[in-house]
């Protein structure tokens, strides 16, 4: 794990250094600045019996179908296209601590701009001059919701990195894979297919999978290990087929 | 550098399949410490996969490779450790600077903080790379991208060095200084070359392998291949005097020296005469020695040596050749033959 530190290093600076990076940060701030601003016009026009913050944080899975694919497709298929990956792993390092190098200067990254938009909370709290804007337990549960699940989110995107040359392909494949997870599952949770006999024994299980219905949890107070257990395993999981997607990569080359 | 082993290379029987293409069929060799070795052979002959699988980038199907004593294909760490390896192409990240990629590749090499800033400036100053330091590699034009690369391969003073095709795209007098560089490692550091460019391999090499459908076809030092794949030199000479009589003259001199040419005499009564001989030694002075004492006046005498390109078109052209009959005979052979040069 010696060079992890050093990959990682190299990583971050990798993201400062490229311009799509700040391009990316100012589109996700941008509409997540527009989400937050009809959240906050239609709480001037009707009362409403949830806090703000906790709509905002089901509007999570608008930022994770664009920024995580254009955050992670670059990561091995661009190393892999330019060939910068064969002297990579010519350097005594092994893959593992490639793959986690490359994970965590993403999910850093990912976070980050997340906690940027706390500044929206702080200039409503600042501007409405009453404190109960800044409504600590939905901000802190919603937060928390992003560091866990953005685990799992961004070992996706490097999965569909590590899998393939082309970063068009990279990123397309990542924003299906987010798709199936976020807004599949939680189709698929409500068919009513699943009332039936056969399928019945399904429905808890699928619906313990809905994501839309973990940000509930979180911003209400509510943490579940199992919903942490999901995205902890999912990560890990992701992150065992990136490494062994790049290492099959290169056999069949 | 202490326990680098005498022979920092083993290759035994490798073989590597793509499908049912064999790259590398059954290849053994042996590099010795401070030894520089070429790499030869056509398009596809297995030169690059061979050079992957030392570098431990590729597995191999069957066969060992060890490096500096430690097989590649069970300790990968230790031996990637030795090994400084420049790919073809020499692929670099974009948008770092010469200097921050270096410290990148030092660091990731295991090479110490304080010792790494002082080595980077050494790398920089043997490659004529210190004005372009701070540049962002991008930028740089392909003599200078392919100098950062050997300068990266030798940055941790690895004991073998591998470089695939390190002169390719530069001009004359790049061309140059990265010969001088590859001859300054010798003694030191093993290294190979892999190249199509034959004057290159022939200049800066000790011994040359020429490969060919994934199978040595020849190996020694450039004299040798010479003497091994034509097994005779030629000599032109330019004389007057009787023609006919020559013949006769020659086993006298060399008992498998003879005649294969010779061209009509022009005004002043010289004409060009081809001989040519099995023997090894240079018979030039026996010649200048006899031919004028048997009534012959010598202009000019000159031994003329088959250049490594005729040794590597021959060596190549005797293995397509050798391949073509009886299919059958060699297993797990399905490339098909390449036309001939």
């Amino acid at each position: 794990m010696r060079h992890y530190f050093t990959i990682l290093s190299h990583e971050i600076r990798a993201l400062l250094y490229n311009p799509s990076t700040y391009v990316a940060a100012v589109l996700f701030l941008l509409v997540m600045g527009f989400i937050f601003v009809g959240i906050l016009s239609d709480y001037s026009k009707a009362p409403q019996e949830t806090p703000p913050a906790a709509i905002f944080f089901q509007a999570f899975f608008i930022p994770v179908f664009f920024m995580v694919p254009l955050l992670t497709m670059k990561s091995f298929a661009e190393e892999r296209r330019l060939g910068t990956l064969e002297t990579l792993l010519t350097a005594p390092v092994s893959t593992t601590e490639v793959v986690l190098g490359k994970f965590t200067a993403a999910y850093l990254f990912y976070v980050l701009l997340w906690a940027s938009t706390f500044g929206f909370h702080y200039i409503l709290q600042l501007y409405a001059r009453d404190t109960r804007y800044l409504d600590s337990g939905p901000l802190i549960g919603g937060y928390l919701f992003i560091a866990v699940s953005g685990l799992l989110f961004v070992a996706v995107g490097i999965l569909a990195s590590a899998v393939t040359r082309n970063q068009a392909v990279a990123g397309i494949l990542s924003f299906t894979i987010l798709l199936g997870l976020i807004g599949g599952l939680s189709y698929v949770s409500e068919l009513s297919a699943l009332n039936t006999d056969v399928l019945s024994p399904l429905k808890p299980a699928l619906e313990q999978l809905r994501v839309p219905g973990h940000v509930d949890d979180f911003t209400h107070g509510i943490v579940d290990t199992r919903q942490v257990f999901f995205y902890l395993t999912g990560c890990t999981l992701s992150l065992i087929f990136s490494i062994l997607g790049v290492e099959a990569k290169i056999l069949n080359s | 550098m202490a326990d680098i082993p005498d022979i920092t290379i083993e290759v035994s029987n490798l073989v590597k399949t793509y499908g049912s293409l064999t790259a590398v069929n059954n290849l053994s060799f042996t590099v010795k410490r401070g030894e520089i070795v070429g790499l030869l052979g056509p398009n596809g002959a297995g030169k690059s996969t061979t050079m992957r699988i030392l570098t431990g980038y590729l597995p191999a199907n069957a066969g060992s490779v060890r490096i500096c004593g430690f097989p590649v294909a069970s300790h990968p760490e230790a031996t990637k450790r030795h090994v400084g390896y420049m790919p073809e192409n020499n692929p670099l990240p974009e948008d770092l600077r010469v200097s921050e990629y270096l410290w990148f590749r030092g660091r990731l090499k295991e090479m110490p903080r304080a010792k790494l800033r002082a080595r980077i400036d050494e790398v920089l100053e043997l490659c004529d790379l210190k004005r372009n330091r701070h540049r962002i590699l991008g930028r740089l034009s392909k003599g200078n991208k392919q100098r950062v690369g050997i300068a990266e391969a030798i940055l941790a003073e690895p004991a073998v060095i591998i470089m695939d095709e390190p002169t390719i795209g530069l001009d004359p007098h790049q061309i140059i200084i990265v010969r001088n560089l590859i001859a300054s490692l010798r003694g030191r550091m093993s290294v190979i070359i892999s190249s199509h460019i034959l004057p290159e391999i022939e200049e800066t090499c000790d011994r040359v392998l020429i490969i060919n459908g994934g199978r040595i076809v020849a190996q020694g030092s450039p004299a040798e291949l010479r003497h091994e794949i034509f097994g005779h030199s030629t000599y032109r000479l330019e004389l007057a005097g009787d023609p006919a009589g020559l013949a006769a003259h020659l086993p006298g001199i060399d008992a498998t020296l003879r005649l294969v040419n010779q061209g009509d005499a022009a005004a002043d009564g010289f004409r060009t005469v081809t001989l040519m001989t099995d023997a090894s030694t240079d018979l030039g002075e026996r010649l200048l020695q006899v031919l004028p004492a048997a009534g012959y006046r010598v202009r000019s005498l000159g031994r003329t040596q088959p250049s490594l390109e005729d040794v590597f078109l021959a060596a190549t052209r005797r293995s397509w050749d050798a391949r073509l009959p009886g299919k059958n005979g060699l297993q797990g052979d399905s490339r098909a033959p390449l036309p001939k040069v």
